[in-house]
């Protein structure tokens, strides 16, 4: 028996609201022809032509493993409407029936199979190779620059930090956001990004609402923190000095972190969610380890409007490799190899367990011990129930002897999300994954029962 | 320096200091505040940052904003097929969709209505993530309120009950609410939610319904009387009449010209008979050597029975005042009166009248058919040609309202003859736009054919397919999906912009085809049970 996905599964691929209106709309028998799959024979492929406005029709695959997606429209956005609308007829079992894939399907998928051998193969054979000498002295060289310039950054920081405080933060609203910008640029200057998001942070908390004050000094002494953690970065146990050089700014390439041990397992996709500004859609992708328990973080990213490239369908399982960027509380991974197409959870697991809300919450205590920088962690709710209070948004659970409460961080997640949230659980307790955190809990995804069913919900999709 | 970010020794032993004592340190500033050097303070700080943000705990559950029960009650009701529940998703606006589907091939926003009039027909309740947005969908077009609200079923009422943007739900009667009335709504709950007691307890009970309105009648507002008397237009019957005739002594007028317009509607009351008793004053039957004529006096004057009866003393319109009352009365006058006299709707209409009362004749005969619901005088109206007549105030509107009064398949072959009648007129479309809306949809195939040939007619004509709009609008929600194939043909032969508008319109009938074969569900169409 084959595993089909869910219409949900696939929908929670889309990279944005519109493709999943327009893949909906073209999930309908009328345009499609030739539309076969194989997932019999461990080639795990759907493939299918869809009439477009051209004069030919346009030419889906579908490759499960990745899933990878294929498709000879002109669209930028990944996967296109196309490739997700022959999901959604494979899902529904219309039409796609199995069969053997035509000469076009086959031969992108032979393709892009010999392509990510050799890009694996690729892989271990530079993490093997011992680059020349002259390039690694070189690549010192530049490390070794750039960590000065930080260096210096952090000490100006450090010391524009204790003035302020010397002066005292009362007058910190008249003052504005421009000293911190300014601070914020010469830390970009000085090759820390991560200095200078909290500087300008450091900006917008005075207007930030009643409680600033104590908010902005949590915040000060956060960023002092880190500045001296980095003065001392050399002397700190490994773990940790990965984690401050991470949360002063250094990136680690995905190459890099891939030489690095890998972790196989079934990873549960939790949930993901997309943040645009002006110049970068970042999505993070969350997932749990069934047999490890590892919490992972993946991020990906995309210019505006073309949507980031990888999108794994939320609830399924997924057999593969992730390596881990180092730190004192390794989270953020990166995707190695991978081994099938994401398949559904046995019905025993097709809930995450979840915490108690104290569990929760002691989750994020725990991991603030290893990584004091940390805004929240991935958590699992059982049995909340979100509601509107007078308060605000918040989740409660009353199912033991002391019903409890946490409030919803209502950044980024819009009324309309809460209200669907409210709507699924209908006043009764629902299993949550979101981030919990010292602002409040941010929900991702919902799982909840309709009649015999288990059904997910992207809270912000 | 130490070896690690553990604070000093000394921070360790101060770090018991309150977190607000370390505030105000920090908002005065330790120039004046001396509690510790300032890189000491930011020490602690970051110490009790970590500290106050590890041992967050839950708080208590605040009280749920809202009303009623804890949690939604349960939903019998089958749930819409997988495509039907996904197609709802696509049909309902998002915040990020542009409503209607931007360039999209089909219009959208017509195919919703006619999506959640089936969907609730079918006896389906909506998924749980789609209520949210399905009731602002219907918080922002009220024609949506009712099937919208059958399909959120009792979610959408407990959700109504917390969220104010959707209070409208709680106010929206559904047909055959098998639930009681309740009384408290009446007693305590706002104007709406009233009338909506009033409007459902009438529908139940109508005497019952009449005697709640007298026990409080003196005490309510003038304009809530106004629109708790119009609660009664439904199921109005004979026994309501001493309360009406009592109402026409109303302190407010508009709440007695409403009354009257009730009681004019129930052709045995006493005011019909006045009204009757003054027509055949004003309009008399004369045979002269060429034959019978009718023979029209206004009255000249307003009296005091007269106003009691609702007719204003002047014209509110601009109209001669003794127009205005000859209308008044012919329009509240029984039309059997007529038929008793002169003879058949036909035969009246066909009487020559007297000076150039003809037109005013008429104009009031087809309220008063409206009133009555009259469809053997509405038909006879109606084989008049309208167009003909609007030269002399007649107009499509009245036309319309005419049509209702008919069957509705009866209102389609009419509609269709009026078409093909008028094939040489390119303005004819524009025109029909409200006769076609009274039709009902989808349109059985000669009137859809009809159409079809109109719009081949205009396109072909030169005419531009913007100023038809209105005409298209309802050909997408109620032309029959057969005719996709007919639009592709036009199509072809049409100008860019005639066939750009036949392409999307034929898309949107597809559309339509597979909206309502996925909500008939995977098993083949099951018989709508409409309660």
């Amino acid at each position: 028996m084959e595993d089909r996905w869910t219409p949900e599964h696939v929908l929670s691929l889309a990279p944005d609201a519109p493709s999943r209106r327009a893949a909906t709309r073209l999930s309908a028998p009328a345009p499609w022809s030739g539309t076969g799959c194989d997932t019999a024979s461990g080639a795990a492929a759907v493939w299918g032509e869809c009439e477009g406005s051209g004069s030919t029709p346009y030419r889906t695959v579908v490759d499960l493993t990745g899933p990878t997606y294929q498709c000879s429209c002109p669209s930028r956005k990944f996967p296109c409407k196309h490739a997700l609308a022959l999901l959604l007829r494979w899902s529904a079992g219309a039409g796609v029936a199995q069969d053997e894939a035509p000469v076009w399907a086959a031969t992108w998928l032979s393709g892009r199979r010999t392509r990510s051998g050799q890009k694996a193969a690729h892989e271990a054979d530079t993490s093997s190779a011992t680059p020349d000498e002259a390039s690694l002295v070189a690549a010192g060289r530049r490390r070794e620059r750039r960590a000065a310039r930080v260096a210096a950054g952090a000490s100006e920081l450090e010391a524009r930090l204790a003035d302020q405080l010397r002066g005292g933060l009362a007058d910190a609203p008249t003052q504005g956001y421009a000293g911190w910008n300014d601070v914020a640029a010469r830390m970009v200057d000085a090759q820390a990004p991560g200095l200078a998001a909290r500087a300008r942070e450091l900006g917008a908390v005075p207007s930030s609402g009643p409680g600033w004050p104590s908010r902005l000094l949590e915040e000060y002494g956060l960023c002092h923190l880190l500045a001296t953690g980095y003065r001392r970065v050399d002397v700190l146990p490994e773990p940790l000095a990965a984690t401050v050089r991470a949360r002063v700014g250094f990136t680690l390439d995905a190459a890099e972190v891939l030489r690095g041990p890998h972790l196989r397992d079934r990873w549960l996709v939790l949930g993901a969610r997309d943040s645009a500004d002006e110049r970068v859609t970042t999505r993070r992708i969350w997932l749990r380890g069934s047999e490890s328990g590892r919490d992972a973080l993946l991020l990906s990213f995309g210019r505006p409007g073309v949507g980031p490239e990888l999108a794994l369908p939320t609830g399924l399982l997924l057999d593969a490799e992730l390596a881990f960027h180092p730190g004192a509380r390794p989270l953020r991974a990166v995707l190695g190899p991978r081994f099938g197409a994401p398949v559904p959870p046995p019905p025993a697991e097709a809930v995450p367990d979840g915490l108690s809300l104290d569990a929760a919450l002691d989750a994020y205590g725990l991991a603030l011990g290893d990584d004091p920088w940390l805004e929240s962690w991935p958590v699992v709710l059982r049995q909340v129930v979100p509601a509107p209070t007078a308060l605000g948004w918040e989740l409660a659970d009353r199912s033991g002897p002391a019903p409890a409460a946490i409030p919803v961080d209502r950044r980024g997640t819009p009324d309309a999300a809460l209200w669907r949230l409210a709507a699924v659980s209908g006043g009764r307790p629902i299993t949550l994954f979101g981030e919990c955190g010292h602002r409040g809990f941010t929900p991702v995804t919902a799982w909840y029962p309709d009649g015999q069913q288990i059904r997910t919900l992207g809270v912000t999709p | 320096m130490t070896n690690s970010v553990t604070p000093s020794a000394a921070t360790v032993q101060d770090a018991s200091t309150a977190w607000p004592d370390l505030v105000t340190a920090a908002l005065l500033g330790t120039d004046r505040r001396p509690l510790a050097t300032a890189p000491e303070l930011l020490d602690r700080a970051a110490l009790q940052a970590v500290r106050r943000r590890a041992g967050l705990r839950p708080g208590l559950p605040s009280a749920p904003t809202g009303t009623g029960d804890a949690e939604a009650p349960a939903d019998a009701r089958p749930p819409l097929p997988e495509a039907a529940a996904r197609r709802l998703a696509m049909l309902l606006p998002g915040p990020d969709a542009p409503s209607g589907g931007a360039g999209s091939l089909a219009n959208i926003s017509e195919l919703l209505p006619q999506y959640l009039t089936a969907a609730a027909g079918h006896g389906y309740r909506a998924p749980a993530a789609q209520v949210p947005p399905l009731l602002d969908a219907a918080r922002a077009r009220s024609e949506l309120r009712t099937d919208a609200v059958r399909l959120a079923g009792p979610l959408g009422r407990w959700l109504a009950e917390r969220n104010p943007d959707w209070r409208y739900v709680l106010r929206t009667p559904l047909p055959g609410d098998a639930d009681l009335p309740d009384e408290r709504l009446w007693q305590e709950g706002l104007f709406a939610e009233r009338v909506t007691h009033l409007t459902r307890l009438r529908r139940r009970d109508p005497a019952a319904a009449r005697e709640l309105l007298r026990s409080c009648w003196s005490q309510e507002r003038a304009e809530d009387r106004l629109l708790f008397l119009d609660a009664l237009q439904e199921r109005l019957s004979a026994e309501d009449e001493p309360f009406l005739e009592s109402v026409l002594s109303d302190r407010s007028k508009n709440v007695r010209l409403t009354a009257a317009e009730l009681l004019s509607t129930l052709p045995g009351s006493a005011l019909a008979l006045r009204m009757a008793e003054r027509a055949r004053t004003a309009v008399r039957l004369t045979v002269t050597a060429e034959g019978r004529r009718l023979t029209v006096r206004p009255p000249t004057a307003c009296d005091a029975a007269m106003l009691r009866d609702g007719i204003a003393a002047t014209s509110p319109t601009g109209r001669a005042d003794r127009a205005f009352w000859l209308g008044e009365i012919l329009a509240a006058t029984p039309l059997e009166t007529w038929q008793r006299g002169f003879g058949p709707p036909e035969a009246v209409l066909a009487l020559p009248v007297s000076d150039t009362w003809a037109a005013e004749l008429r104009e009031a005969w087809s309220r008063a058919a409206v009133r009555q619901n009259d469809s053997a005088w509405a038909r006879a109206l109606l084989a008049d040609d309208p167009s003909a007549d609007r030269a002399a105030g007649g107009t499509a509107g009245g036309a319309a309202r005419l049509l209702g009064v008919l069957a509705p398949a009866e209102r389609a072959r009419w509609t269709a003859a009026y078409l093909d009648r008028h094939d040489q007129d390119a303005h004819s479309l524009g025109e029909v736009f409200q006769l076609l809306v009274a039709c009902p949809a989808p349109w059985p195939e000669p009137l859809g054919d009809a159409v079809l040939r109109a719009l081949a007619r205009v396109s072909a004509g030169g005419g531009y397919p913007w100023s038809h709009s209105g005409v298209l609008g309802v050909a997408e929600r109620a032309l029959a999906p057969e005719a996709a194939e007919e639009l592709d043909a036009l199509a072809e032969g049409a100008g860019s912009a005639w066939a750009e508008m036949f392409t999307r319109l034929a898309a949107t009938l597809r559309l339509r085809a597979t909206m309502l074969t996925e909500l008939a569900g995977p098993t083949g169409p099951a018989a709508p049970s409409i309660p």
